[in-house]
């Protein structure tokens, strides 16, 4: 009986450990590609992050230039644009299912949400080609509607349900003696709204907006289809540009693999594990300063 | 004092009715987004299309169902483990902080870094080609970390009074949570799963470079598992539904390319609101049944 | 029955455990297995005339793609024991493929050595099944006042030095140009045979992963330009136009005479000579029966050719 116990804990025990392993897996993985931008290549950090000259060499002498700046550029001003739209209407429906009507929220929007959730990405981007990208054409009178707003739309509906419904559970977490101080008070609905556990539940809200910006930044089919891709900065919310996701996604298989260009691909797609894990970071920082506050 | 009251109660109103319309809203959306896809769908029907052949989107529904069933049989065992082991064994220390940063860590991974990995590993590594198997592998890395978040919360979520009246009664631990506690989580670690097969479903950036991009299955061959034109052989390479819609974009040679997209589209969404939704029903009957009946 | 919950649960947890490594022996497995039934296939084949058994993977080029997609349909059809899985994925990932053995054949709009080492490049062996063709495209709105173009005119062009129509004589509207990844083969042939190696302005266009949606992309705006193998231009489109060069218009004779410049060789590449259903899917390819079919489709036989290009080797 003893053994079998044993046993059994070293099993859990090793699914447990397992996690890390594959968490540290990836990344070594990702670093021992990736790297070789600026060991096998010999370039700089600097260049790659700062540099806007992308012309890596499909080959494996290398020579080119990695910089990636109009990718990142591309990326955090698409994930910005669409956190401004997604936060407030997501802030709003978060506070009308916790607060002002958790019943018709449970029976029709809670389930809403979830199904938002569901919707595969590529749906969203087949949805956002072929109805947002021509009716943004139409709207603003442009030569194209490929730009930074039809992939800050389309990512702001994908996030959406995200940051709502972190914000919910953390309003709904806010002790109830909270409302009832302030109720009696003589506050109206909405000033306990504002002044009480909007404030009180911020922590939580920042924590859905990071989780929300970190699916954003990882998100590729959706916003490779509407965003036009071409290697430019946005000059502003109507114009193309490229992002992250978007440039590996398409030049992955064309290039010569352990080639120059390749390796850059590979080196992005770190980047992108190092922003994915800068965020979980600041999420948790956030939340245990909450959980101290409390 | 008294229009300071005024005004704060015409605040209240006005921000009520906004908060009624962005809710509103939303509802709205989704219902336009699902009328819009599934009309179109439905206005483009097509049965041949829906048949399990070259021409079909058959092939890409199975391997689709097929790809999701090997993913979780991989992920679940894993991820319900992982569960047992952050809710009753792990300590409160420093190796259980980096266990839960690497799941907080995996579940926001872009999937296209995660398709990447399944490339090398799962690919190029084993010296392989792309199949099913390199596809699941990759979604139950995706799949992973939901899976053991909800088994972790629903093991927590177990009054305690359960867990004592089993050790009272001389059970060992590994009895208790086996017999006692995770029976109780049944409800909410299937509704995890669903979500998480929902999750699967749809995905396309994590098998862009893993699942392939083609299907070549012989439904007469079903039975000869080592066939590569068997369609249960998880070591072919399988096109999924999502795949597809990203394919007819990349292979927009076929005239009706658009067609199929919109199909595709559709049965998905189809998909995703029978998941969901059968996920709240089981969920709820469930948890029903555990607790006698008291809702 | 909850005691076998348990043991379920620890069985499947081994087979996850071990799916990596059981995935290396199935595939670790598949090419010795596949060497076994070529061979037999190819004794059969020799035998008999009711084609040949086995497998084959192909992989590559999404240029090649759609033509071997085509040609495994009659193929299948006097073969129906051999599977033949197709992907496309791009050059690079096909020639890398092929020379690492894991697909049989590896589908390249390059030569070999232009992508992969030396090394490797010297285990592949080329078959060049077809020519293919590439048109500038405009939408139709440009075509009713331009249809030909000079070299100069058209580098200028893509280098964003030309930015409205009215400068080459058509209607005054704002250029839009719609390129290729940079790792294309479709990209690299054009820039090397009709820009005359002139770098695309990539900061001034919009890049499309494939050709099907370079071709949605121009029909859909107008003032667009593009480029696109003439086999996606076998469907009628009213919105597109082809661009003569130099007055010379992009057609399969006109390629064949050496008269139009821009084309390219597609490859298909085996690590050592090609043995089983591999070869007699080249060979039917290369087939005058298929070549006849090939041209309706819009690419151009390879042995029709009347001049002939040499593998400018490695990229320097």
């Amino acid at each position: 009986m003893a053994k079998k116990e044993t046993v059994w804990r070293g099993l859990i025990a090793a699914c447990g450990l397992f996690l890390i392993l594959l968490t540290v897996s990836i990344g070594v993985f990702l670093c021992y590609k990736g790297l070789g931008t600026f060991t096998l290549y010999k370039h700089s950090v600097w260049e790659f992050l700062f540099s806007s000259n992308w012309n890596p060499a499909d080959d494996f002498q290398g020579g080119g230039q990695v910089g990636a700046a109009i990718f990142i550029v591309g990326s955090v001003s698409i994930c910005l644009l669409a956190l401004l739209i997604a936060t407030p209407f997501s802030l709003a429906a978060a506070i009308f299912m916790a607060v002002i009507s958790p019943r018709v929220s449970n029976r029709l929007l809670q389930p809403a949400v979830e199904i938002f959730v569901g919707i595969p990405s590529v749906v969203y981007g087949w949805v956002g080609l072929t109805v947002l990208v021509p009716l943004i054409q139409k709207i603003f009178n442009l030569q194209y509607g490929y730009s930074v707003l039809a992939g800050g739309i389309v990512l702001a509906v994908m996030i959406f349900p995200t940051i709502t419904s972190v914000s919910a559970d953390s309003i709904r977490n806010i002790p109830l003696q909270y409302q009832e101080a302030a109720y009696g008070l003589g506050s109206t609905r909405w000033q306990v709204i504002r002044r009480v556990l909007v404030p009180a539940a911020r922590p939580g809200i920042l924590t859905g907006v990071i989780l929300g910006l970190a699916r954003a930044f990882g998100e590729a089919l959706a916003v490779a289809m509407v965003i036009g891709k071409m290697k430019a900065f946005p000059t502003g919310i109507l114009s193309p540009t490229n992002n992250l996701t978007a440039a590996i996604a398409s030049d992955m298989g064309g290039a010569a693999d352990g080639g120059e260009y390749n390796i850059a691909l590979w080196t992005m797609a770190l980047l992108l594990l190092v922003i994915s894990f800068a965020f979980i970071l600041i999420v948790r920082k956030i939340s245990s300063k909450g959980v101290r506050e409390r | 004092m008294n229009q300071r009251h005024r005004n704060a109660i015409l605040t209240d109103r006005v921000m009520t009715v906004v908060l009624y319309g962005v809710a509103g809203f939303f509802l709205l959306l989704l219902a336009a987004f699902t009328v819009y896809i599934l009309g179109k769908g439905v206005m483009e029907f097509d049965g041949s299309l829906l048949a399990f052949n070259a021409e079909g989107i058959g092939n890409q529904f199975f391997n689709t169902v097929y790809l999701v069933f090997l993913a979780l049989l991989i992920s679940v065992p894993i991820g319900v483990a992982a569960g047992i082991y952050m809710a009753e064994y792990a300590k409160n220390g420093r190796l259980t902080g980096f266990i839960r940063t690497c799941i907080e860590t995996l579940s926001s991974l872009p999937s296209i870094v995660v398709g990447l990995f399944g490339y090398l590993v799962f690919v190029v590594m084993v010296h392989g080609k792309w199949s099913l198997m390199a596809g699941a592998l990759s979604v139950s890395i995706l799949s992973l970390p939901l899976i053991t978040t909800t088994t972790e919360d629903a093991l927590r979520a177990i009054p305690k009074s359960w867990k004592e009246g089993s050790f009272g009664l001389g059970a060992t631990h590994r009895q208790t949570i086996l017999r006692v506690m995770l029976p109780g989580c049944v409800p909410r670690i299937i509704t995890g799963v669903i979500l998480a097969a929902g999750r699967g479903f749809g995905e396309a950036a994590a098998l862009l470079y893993t699942a392939g991009m083609s299907t070549d299955i012989n439904w007469s061959r079903w039975w000869k598992l080592s066939s590569p034109v068997c369609p249960f052989n998880p070591f072919r390479p399988g096109e999924t539904l999502a795949l597809q819609i990203w394919a007819s974009r990349t292979e927009a040679v076929a005239p009706n390319a658009a067609q199929v997209a919109d199909m595709s589209a559709a049965v998905l969404i189809i998909m995703v609101f029978v998941f969901s939704i059968g996920a709240r029903a089981i969920g709820n009957r469930l948890d029903r049944k555990m607790t006698g009946g008291k809702d | 029955m909850k005691k076998y919950l348990s043991i379920l649960m620890v069985a499947a947890m081994l087979i996850g455990t071990t799916a990596c490594s059981s995935g290396t022996n199935a595939s670790s497995q598949t090419p010795s297995s596949q060497a076994g039934s070529s061979e037999a296939a190819s004794s059969a084949a020799s035998s008999s005339e009711a084609g040949v058994t086995g497998s084959c993977t192909i992989s590559g080029s999404s240029a090649l793609y759609p033509l071997v997609k085509n040609a495994l349909d009659a193929f299948k059809q006097t073969n129906p024991d051999a599977s033949v899985t197709l992907n496309a994925g791009g050059s690079g990932t096909g020639l890398k493929q092929s020379a690492d053995g894991t697909v049989d054949i590896g589908m390249s709009d390059v030569f070999a050595d232009e992508k992969l080492t030396e090394d490797q490049a010297k285990t592949l062996v080329d078959h060049k099944v077809c020519v293919i063709t590439m048109a500038p495209i405009v939408n139709a709105d440009v075509a009713e006042k331009v249809t030909s173009l000079t070299t100069q005119q058209l580098i200028d062009i893509f280098t964003a030095k030309t930015k409205n129509w009215k400068e080459v004589g058509g209607p005054d509207e704002p250029i839009t140009l719609v390129t290729r990844p940079s790792t294309s083969g479709t990209r690299s042939l054009f820039k090397s045979y009709a820009l005359n190696g002139a770098e695309e302005a990539s900061n001034k266009s919009l890049e499309t992963d494939d050709s099907g949606t370079l071709l949605q992309t121009v029909s859909q705006h107008k003032g667009a330009i593009g480029y696109v193998a003439l086999s996606y231009l076998i469907q009628p489109n009213e919105n597109i136009k082809t661009m003569a060069i130099d007055g010379v218009e992009p057609t399969l004779e006109n390629t064949y005479a050496g008269k139009y410049k821009v084309w390219g060789y597609e490859h298909m590449y085996t690590k050592g000579d090609a043995a089983g259903v591999a070869k007699a899917l080249i060979d039917y390819m290369q087939s005058d029966e298929y070549g006849k079919i090939m041209e309706g489709l819009g690419y151009n036989v390879a042995s029709k050719m009347t001049v002939e290009r040499q593998d400018p080797g490695p990229k320097k």
